[in-house]
Order: structure tokens, then sequence, then C-alpha cells
């Protein structure tokens, strides 16, 4: 475990924390009863969604006819939302698996999360393919079965096939990597819950124990799983730009969709994960796990992805100049100049200008800043996204058949439905589960915590030297008490000291008073048995952690002396404290 | 419980304390019966002798299985089930077969993989095993032996020498 780390290196986990620490600091938010910020944000977005629902509703009891669009427009604010949902959807997987790959340390503040939010998105994006082809009741013709139709079967040569095998494959990968990831923090959660709650959790965990070699197989089957979702995740943008690149519009038809595309995905992606982590650390008081380098790492990402699109766009207007094929050149112009020229500069301005502010480190690690420009990102993609339908559709080859396309009040409303949705959905797992990975947080904290790098670490070597010292020590000083152990084991069923129910009166060691007694009992030492089964040091711990005050005591000889009274040898501990001053040897 | 075990733990503060008790352990020839940790601990397989996991063997083989489904599939359909011409293209379109037959051999992998590792694990909705300690999804690290395969003084000298802060017996 003991990896260099370079000083310079910032830490990832911040304020000397303890595995424990983490655990309860990430456990918590899911065991106490949910605050007001929770509560509002939760009514707005159940109700965001009740509307989204009643505008599908209407959609589907009275037909496509109650969206805008028409003969020439068939696609409009439907495929805009499927497609920044799904690109949003990108970076929760870019997150967990390509920075698995790539060894990046700092997924794992953010990773769970920005799963989370993937599958989120991806529900809200396939609910756009779904309505938008009418009869959503037969919407299960899509997919090849053996039917009595014929068998009649679907067209694997179209793309729009291929998005449905990309999109449905790319949520049941994410899912499957989500869950998989949070099986073992769902033990954690199990661990310290009771009743219900812990029967709930239990399932949820799938009985994990945390044996050697489950982990070992988890850690190969996470490894496997990102790297055949790094090219999943690729592979579905590439897939949802084939939509647009393999029709013959002009506007569309251009091969620098795919990693136009990716980019665009990864961009708007981050700007999400931002958007939600800056308000759930702050909500849930993660700032310690979710740490401003976490940020800064994200807006560097923000930055070259946006960089990438603004030049994907400055690409898009030099090929069609340069095609010199003139309904190219009119897509292009009309986009910057058309009826639609406001969305056109909203996206300029939002995608490649805002993200600029990024080159200044300061600003990178501006919370406030990033949190408005995230926000931009998040309106300036789907102003993409609408620009590149809606712009195009709108003047196709036949003037005859221009308009002007505007949504109604349904299509509104279907979006602001599924903002609903994703919200609902976010809150309810940020309540369930933990929102930052806990077994990985720990795997790192020897190596990112602020106490063992960074200028504030003072853990470094010490540490290894502490434990040897401990380890020479032991063997001679508890050498004394080798018989109390097999009465131990000799319980009938749960000799667990821990969790024993008796209650022995310390006070009877020599050296523990009632303020000790009361320490050890917080400390979860009970019994004798549970005494005479801790080691010195480790009550000597105990005692520091009480205060100063318990410095002098020296609990050198108290296991060996509860070991007698457990056994109830009172005589033989009576003998002992004969020779005894004040508990010392 | 049908199967009940004897067992002694120890649990380890630290996972360094741990790696070095499971050496000791090695040396003094007592035989693990199974290590829990709070998270996967790097160092620790080669020490317990478990070979390497083969579940990305299994996943190749699944991912094949996709590729061919899918490939085997399409072909099939479009050449022999139902021929259709769409926009004059050849009924065998290998390329236009592509991205499907890649999104299955990834989603026959990714399902095929994680079921077998649930499976080979014995875990799954509703599987309750028995807990060993509480803290050991927390802040321990838990060595633990089959109470028939070992002497226990042995064990428990093991446990005061290798700086386990606390031991227990228990019947799992």
């Amino acid at each position: 475990m003991s990896h260099h780390v370079s000083a310079i290196r910032e830490p990832l986990v911040q304020g000397n924390k303890s595995y424990h620490d983490i655990t309860n600091d990430l456990v918590s938010p899911t065991e106490k009863a949910p605050g007001m910020a929770w509560k509002v944000g939760f009514a707005i977005s159940v109700s965001f969604l009740l509307f989204g629902v009643f505008c599908i509703l209407w959609t589907i009891w009275h037909g496509i006819g109650t969206w805008n669009l028409n003969r020439t427009i068939g696609w409009g604010w439907d495929i805009t939302n499927f497609v920044w949902w799904i690109g949003i959807g990108h970076a929760g997987t870019l997150i967990s698996a390509i920075l698995l790959l790539f060894r990046q340390k700092w997924r794992t503040g953010v990773n769970r999360a920005a799963e989370a939010m993937t599958i989120f998105a991806v529900i809200c994006a396939a609910l756009f393919p779904g309505i938008h082809v009418g009869r959503v009741w037969v919407v299960f013709y899509f997919f090849p079965y053996p039917n009595t139709r014929g068998p009649l079967w679907p067209n694997f040569n179209s793309p729009l096939l291929w998005d449905l095998f990309a999109i449905s494959t790319y949520f049941t990968v994410s899912l499957l990597f989500w869950y998989t990831g949070l099986v073992p923090d769902f033990a954690t959660v199990r661990d310290r819950a009771k009743g219900l709650r812990r029967k709930i959790y239990n399932v949820l965990s799938f009985g994990w124990t945390g044996s050697a070699k489950h982990w070992q197989r988890w850690e190969a089957l996470s490894l496997v799983l990102a790297g055949i979702a790094t090219p999943l995740v690729l592979s579905v943008h590439t897939i949802v730009s084939f939509d647009f690149a393999t029709s013959v519009i002009p506007g569309w038809h251009t091969t620098i969709f795919p990693p136009y595309f990716v980019a665009g995905a990864i961009f708007s992606g981050f700007a999400m994960v931002l958007t939600l982590m800056i308000v759930t650390r702050k909500v849930l008081n993660l700032e310690q796990y979710i740490t401003v380098g976490h940020i800064e790492s994200m807006n560097k990402v923000i930055l070259v992805t946006g960089t990438i699109v603004g030049v994907a766009y400055l690409t898009e207007l030099f090929v069609a100049w340069y095609s010199g094929y003139v309904y190219e050149q009119f897509a292009f112009f009309n986009r910057a100049t058309g009826p639609y020229w406001w969305s056109y500069f909203g996206m300029m301005f939002c995608n490649v200008i805002s993200p600029q502010i990024f080159w200044s480190r300061k600003m990178r690690r501006n919370v406030a800043v990033t949190f408005f420009v995230s926000i931009v990102i998040n309106i300036g993609m789907w102003f993409e996204r609408f620009v590149i339908i809606a712009t195009t559709l709108a003047r196709d080859y036949l003037p005859s058949s221009w308009s002007y396309y505007s949504p109604t009040w349904v299509e509104i409303g279907i979006f602001l439905g599924t903002l609903g949705i994703f919200f609902t959905l976010y809150l309810l797992f940020a309540r369930v589960a933990p929102v930052v990975a806990i077994a990985e947080v720990k795997s790192i904290l020897k190596s990112a915590g602020d106490q063992y790098t960074g200028p504030n670490a003072t853990h470094h070597d010490a540490h290894h030297e502490d434990s040897h010292a401990n380890q020479t020590n032991l063997g001679v000083a508890d050498s004394a008490n080798s018989a109390s152990f097999m009465e131990a084991s000799n319980g009938d069923s749960v000799a667990t000291l821990k969790s024993s129910a008796v209650k022995d009166d310390l006070k009877k060691v020599e050296g523990i008073g009632p303020k000790i007694a009361e320490l050890l009992n917080n400390a979860g030492i009970y019994s004798f048995a549970d005494l005479a089964n801790t080691q010195a040091d480790r009550i000597k711990e105990i005692l520091l952690d009480g205060g100063s005050r318990f410095q002098m005591h020296d609990p050198g000889t108290w296991p060996e002396q509860a070991a007698l009274a457990r056994d109830g040898k009172w005589q033989e501990l009576k003998e002992l404290q004969d020779r005894l001053s004040g508990g010392k040897s | 419980m049908a199967n009940n075990k004897n067992i002694i733990y120890g649990l380890y503060n630290d996972e360094e304390d741990l790696l070095r008790a499971v050496k000791q352990a090695n040396a003094d020839k007592l035989e693990i019966m199974d290590v829990y940790t709070p998270f996967p601990v790097h160092g620790l397989d080669p020490l317990l002798g478990l070979s390497e996991s083969r579940l990305h063997i299994a996943g190749f083989v699944y991912g094949l299985l996709g590729t061919l489904t899918a490939f085997l599939g399409m072909t099939w359909i479009f050449t022999k089930d139902w021929p259709i011409i769409f926009g004059g293209k050849p009924h065998f379109s290998f390329p236009a077969f592509v991205p499907i037959m890649f999104e299955v051999t990834v989603l026959f992998a990714a399902i095929g993989m994680t079921v077998s590792f649930y499976i080979v694990n014995g875990l799954g909705p509703g599987v309750v095993n028995p807990t060993i300690d509480l803290r050991i999804t927390d802040d321990k690290f838990c060595i633990a032996f089959d109470k028939s395969e070992v002497d226990t003084d042995k064990v428990e000298s093991f446990f005061r020498s290798s700086g386990a802060s606390e031991f227990h017996a228990k019947t799992i």
C-alpha cells in the first residue's frame, strides 16, 4: 500500500480521515431524516415529473399532432432532448470506466454519483424515441423477436435500429457496473443498520461478506466492465451521430459528426456532473471527499472537450466553404444568420467561449463560477442539438416547405417532465445509497488522504514504524493470560465479545474507576471477556481519546486481570492485585 | 443453520498489519480459512495463494458468443429467413452489421460476466451470509481460521504476536 506519492499531489480526501470516519461521513446521509433542502428539491422535482407524465399521457391520448412537428420538421424538441440526455449520460461512464483504466484516483470521489446520473439520464433519453414514434403501445416492434407478422424483422441496416441496440446495451451495462460497485457499500450500510432497514439492505447488498476472493473477482469484473464500457460509450454517441450523419440532409451529412458528438457528450455530461456535485457536496457536507481539487480536474476536462467542440464547429464551417457545395454552404450560412441565429450564437457563446474562463486556475477552483458555467454549458449543449435539428429541418431543399418550428406547451412540458424524472431519481438515490463510493475512497486513503500526502502530511513514514513497534512489544506483554482465549472459544454458539450481553463491573479491575469504566463501555468493552481480549495499547488509545487526564493510567495489566475475573479466578486476581500498586505492575 | 462452523478470527486495524500477519501465518504454517476486508487490499491475493480470477476469460467467451449470435442472426434473417432489398443494397451487407455485432458482444460479455460473478461468489438478492463481525465492512481487517483445522493455542499466540487488536471465537 505504501506507494510513493509526490508531496505536490493534492490530497483527494481531506480532514485527516480514518476508515471509520469515511464510513460515518458517507453512510450517515442515508441514516438521517432528510433535511429541508432535500424536501423542497424533491417536492419541486416530483411536481415537474407529474406535469411531464400528464403531457406524455396527453400526447398518447391525442397523438403526435399535439406537437408542432409537420411534414418536413419530423424531429423537434423530442430528438433534441433525446440527444441532450444521452450526451449527459456519457460523463458517468467516462469517469467510472475511462478514468479507471487511466488509474485516475480522483474518480473515486465522483464516480458513484456520476454513474447514477448516467442511468437516470439514459432513462430520460430513452423516453423520447419511445413516445415520438406515435403508437407507443407497439414500440416493441423495434426489437427483433420471432413474431407473428411474417416473421418480419426490423431493418438491421438502419442507424435508428443500431441506436436501439446501442442505448439498450448502454443502459444495461451502466446499470450492472453501477450496481456491482454499490454492493459492498450497501453491505457497509447494512452492517450499521437494525431491524427492517437491515433486512432491506441485506437484500440490496446480495449477502456481501468482504472475502478476499470476492474482492479479487470484484476488481477483475470492474476492470473488464470498464474495458468494455469504454468503447461502448464511444460507440453510443457515435451511433447517435449516425442517425444524422448517414442521412443526405445538408448540415447533417458530415463525417466529423462521430468524434464531435462524443466530445460534446462528454462536455455536457461533465457540466451536469459538476452542477449535481456542487449541490450534493454542499447539502450532504461532503466537501472533504468531493474537494476543490476534484472540481478543478473536472473543469480541465470541460476546457478540453469544450475546445474540441469549438474546433469541430469551426471545422464544419470551413468544410462547408471548402466543399464548394452550395446546399452545405447555405445550411451553415442559414444557421448563423437565419431565423434561428439566436440559438446558434447561444451555442457558440455557451459552449466555446464560456469554458475558456477555465484557463485560469483561480476560476477552475472557484466553486461559484464553476457552478454558473456548468449551468451555462448545460444550456449551450441543448442549443447545439436544437441548432443541428431545427435549423436544418426548417430550411430543407424545397423553399415551399420552409417553416419556423417552435414547440407547443406539450413538448415543453415533456422536457420539464424529464428534468423532474432525473432529479427525482437522483434525490432518491442520494437518500438510499452512499453517493460517494465508500470502499473505493478507503482504498485510496493511504495514497491520497491529506495525512499521507500534501503539505499537511504527518503519517508518511511514522505509520510504518509504529506498527513495527507494536508488533515486537506484544509478544512479551501479553504472554501471561494465555488461558483466557480457550475459555472464550468454548462459549456455546456466539462468543463474540463485542456483542456480548454480559456487562461486568469493570471497576473490579484494579486501576479502573467509574469514569474509565464508562470510557471503556463507550468503546464497546462491557465484559471482563471484552477487556481480556483487548490489547493494552488499544486501551491506552481509548484512554487518550477520553482526554489528557486519563493519560497517567497504565492499562498494562488490565487484560490480564480481566481474564482472571472472567474465568472466576477471584483468588488469583486478588493475589495479583496485592502485588500491583494502583493497577500498575 | 445446517452447516455450523466454528471459527476463530482476529481483527486488525490496518491493511499493512493484515498483510504482515498473513505473511506470518504462512510462515507459522497456519491454514487461513479466509480474510475479510472493507476494501480490496492489494498484495493479499498472492499471500493467500489465490489464483488469478478467470472471470475475464469467461467474459471473452460470452462476448464471442454475442458476436456470433448477432452476426449469424442478422445474416440468417437477411439472406434466408426474409430477404428484403433496402435501397438496392446486397442482402448480406456486412459493414452495416458491425455496429449491432459490437453492441451485442458488449451486452453478452457484461451480462454473462456479472451473472457469473454473483453465481461463483454465491451472492445474490436474498442471500444471507453469516456475519463474522459487523466492523469488517467498516474499518477492521479480519483473518479467520476454521477451528477444526488449526491448533487453537497456536492461533491464539499468532494473533497476539501479529498485532491483532482483538480476537474471538464464533460459530457461524
